[in-house]
């Protein structure tokens, strides 16, 4: 039997450096003295993940990293290429690895696929804002806030609270941050969203401040 | 490998597997009419006694029985050859949402030409609202809903179904792909005028399949030319496929069907034991003998599938990231499941080749599987304990 035509078999399926990393991820799990963490992607997408950060405070780079993940192949191969990519960065250095470059060092990815890269970016991105926000290097403004609401799904839609527009509004303010949710304060969901959205600026200098607007529509869409 | 996704494909029977390849190689006519060189004559016979055996499976005349390439195009045939006929006058079309997508886009993409076509919402279990139903039979032409469903197993009530159709002189159509020769089919009892059946989900050849057309019922072609099939598809017949098709039904009986129900309820009871888990579909009777498929919260089906896969299980999922669309299972969302139901849904399917051991491994598999993402999984933390 002649050997297989690599040609073709890099035109279906998943590289081998895919399969190996989403057989073996690297630096997968939590990191419990994490410095930052980040999540990104969406239940709805079927494509979530949370990365855990340790940075050196002096020279900013990126001692330990490690992710979470909710995916396919692509996400978790994506993801744990990711950690290894950063891993002993320094935070401008990491900014600058595209998700081009992921794929790359995949051996690439199917079409359909690349958005697992794109997402494994977006993620090291928020993450990195985060910090900075954190140590007071930026600004914590509407962008960022925007950034890290991305993070926060709505529990019924598995859509972000942004794209999905369970937020209103959002205010920023001498470091008062006022979200405004269009959910109501007594609804199953009340709780686990201000869980969520804690979670997403733990850290972060600010005083946060929810808002319950109530919903005027029905909130069932599917 | 235990291959459990028999309601994909199946693998052929080796003893179909000879007869087609003697049809192919040996007995090699095309079947040439009432009278024709020898080879032609054989081939005839040949497809005739397939037409027969097909026949008699589901109660019908052989007459009544047009060989195509799969159910897909029988269900085109069926739809089109209602919708595109210049006599019948009524331009409206009935399915439900949860059909497979050969019936559902095709119905849906009858607006295009004006018609009007309305989809039946199901319940959580996936039966079709049979209230909604009989109110939606008025102006309609034809009624497409599904005998079996290719994802969660639901059974329709075709019998019903085909009574309420028939009061109201409206054709009814059932794509029987999944149940047919597993589950006792009678066109007549069930009040059927078309059925789409296949012979690659019950250890025939890939790409032949059939169309019950009730008589006098007629239906306008979609393959024109050569006259083939009662004028109803043209085409050189696949005979070696023909023939393997009614190898296979030959080598069916009710009896795979029982063992079939004890494996499936087994799988499900080990898979329900995982926690988190849920089934899609009924249990029981109302359930298809050969699906299982149960939704596994805070981890993906592709990754699951794959996975599953290295540890020797083939089975499939409902999951947007394994869709070449990136769309979640209809199905699933049709049921009212989230998009989290449909991403974490893995569907195992059995055939009657299908052993005790197969079952219980493939559970043991899917249990490690779902264990080892669970524990990197940023959702799964929350609810645990």
């Amino acid at each position: 039997m002649s050997k297989p035509d690599a040609s073709i078999q890099r035109k279906i399926g998943y590289s081998e450096k895919v399969i190996e990393h989403f057989t073996n991820p690297r630096n997968v799990g939590r990191l419990e003295d994490a410095d930052v963490t980040a999540k990104v992607g969406s239940v709805a997408c079927g494509d979530l993940i949370k990365l855990y950060l340790k940075i050196d405070e002096k020279t900013e780079r990126i001692e330990k990293i490690t992710f979470e993940s909710y995916g396919c192949a692509a996400n978790i191969a994506t993801s744990s290429i990711l950690t290894e990519l950063a891993k002993g960065k320094t935070l401008e250095e990491a900014r600058k690895i595209t998700f081009k470059d992921i794929a790359e060092e995949l051996g690439g990815l199917p079409k359909i696929k690349m958005h697992c890269a794109v997402l494994s970016k977006t993620g090291l991105d928020a993450a990195i804002s985060k910090y900075y926000a954190m140590k007071g290097k930026t600004k914590i403004d509407d962008t960022l806030v925007k950034l890290l609401l991305r993070g926060v799904l709505d529990p019924i839609t598995g859509v972000d609270v942004i794209s999905g527009k369970t937020v209103e509004s959002i205010s920023v303010q001498d470091g008062e941050v006022t979200i405004v949710l269009r959910v109501d304060e007594k609804s199953q969901i009340a709780k686990e969203l201000e869980n969520d959205i804690k979670e997403a600026f733990e850290g972060l200098p600010v005083n946060l401040k929810i808002v319950f607007k109530g919903n005027s529509s029905e909130d069932s869409n599917k | 490998m235990i291959y459990l996704d028999n309601a994909e494909t199946t693998p052929v029977d080796p003893e179909v597997a000879k007869i087609v390849l003697e049809y192919m190689v040996e007995k090699f006519g095309l079947p040439g009419g009432e009278f024709g060189h020898s080879l032609q004559e054989e081939a005839t016979e040949a497809v005739e006694k397939a037409r027969e055996v097909i026949a008699a499976k589901i109660g019908a005349k052989p007459s009544e029985i047009v060989f195509t390439s799969g159910a897909t195009e029988s269900n085109n045939l069926a739809i089109k050859g209602v919708a595109y006929h210049p006599l019948y006058r009524k331009r409206k079309v009935v399915t439900s949402a949860i059909e497979h997508k050969s019936v559902l886009d095709t119905a849906l993409n009858l607006r295009r030409l004006g018609y009007e076509v309305e989809v039946i919402p199901v319940d959580s279990e996936g039966f079709v609202n049979m209230e909604r139903l009989e109110a939606s039979l008025n102006g309609a032409a034809l009624v497409s809903i599904q005998h079996a469903n290719q994802e969660i197993g639901t059974l329709q009530n075709i019998k019903v179904i085909g009574e309420l159709c028939r009061e109201k002189g409206v054709l009814f159509h059932t794509d029987a792909a999944q149940s047919f020769a597993k589950e006792h089919i009678d066109v007549e009892a069930m009040n059927i005028d078309l059925m789409s059946i296949t012979s690659h989900l019950i250890h025939g050849p890939k790409g032949v399949g059939a169309l019950y057309v009730r008589e006098g019922v007629d239906l306008q072609p979609l393959i024109e030319g050569d006259g083939r099939e009662r004028g109803l598809r043209a085409g050189s017949q696949n005979v070696p496929g023909i023939v393997g098709f009614a190898e296979a039904v030959k080598r069916t009986s009710p009896e795979d069907a029982v063992k079939m129900r004890r494996l499936r309820d087994r799988l499900i009871d080990k898979l329900l034991q995982i926690e988190e888990s849920k089934l899609n579909g009924p249990r029981g009777e109302k359930r298809v003998c050969h699906i299982v498929n149960v939704s596994f919260r805070y981890v993906e089906g592709e990754a699951l599938l794959l996975q599953a896969e290295m540890e020797g299980l083939v089975c499939n999922t409902g999951s947007a990231c394994y869709s070449q669309r990136l769309e979640p299972s209809h199905v699933i969302t049709a049921i009212g499941g989230t998009h989290e139901d449909a991403h974490g849904s893995m569907r195992l399917s059995l055939s009657r080749m299908t052993t005790q051991e197969e079952v219980d491994a493939a559970a043991e598999i899917l249990a490690n599987v779902v264990a080892r993402l669970r524990a990197f999984s940023p959702l799964a933390r929350r609810r645990v304990g």
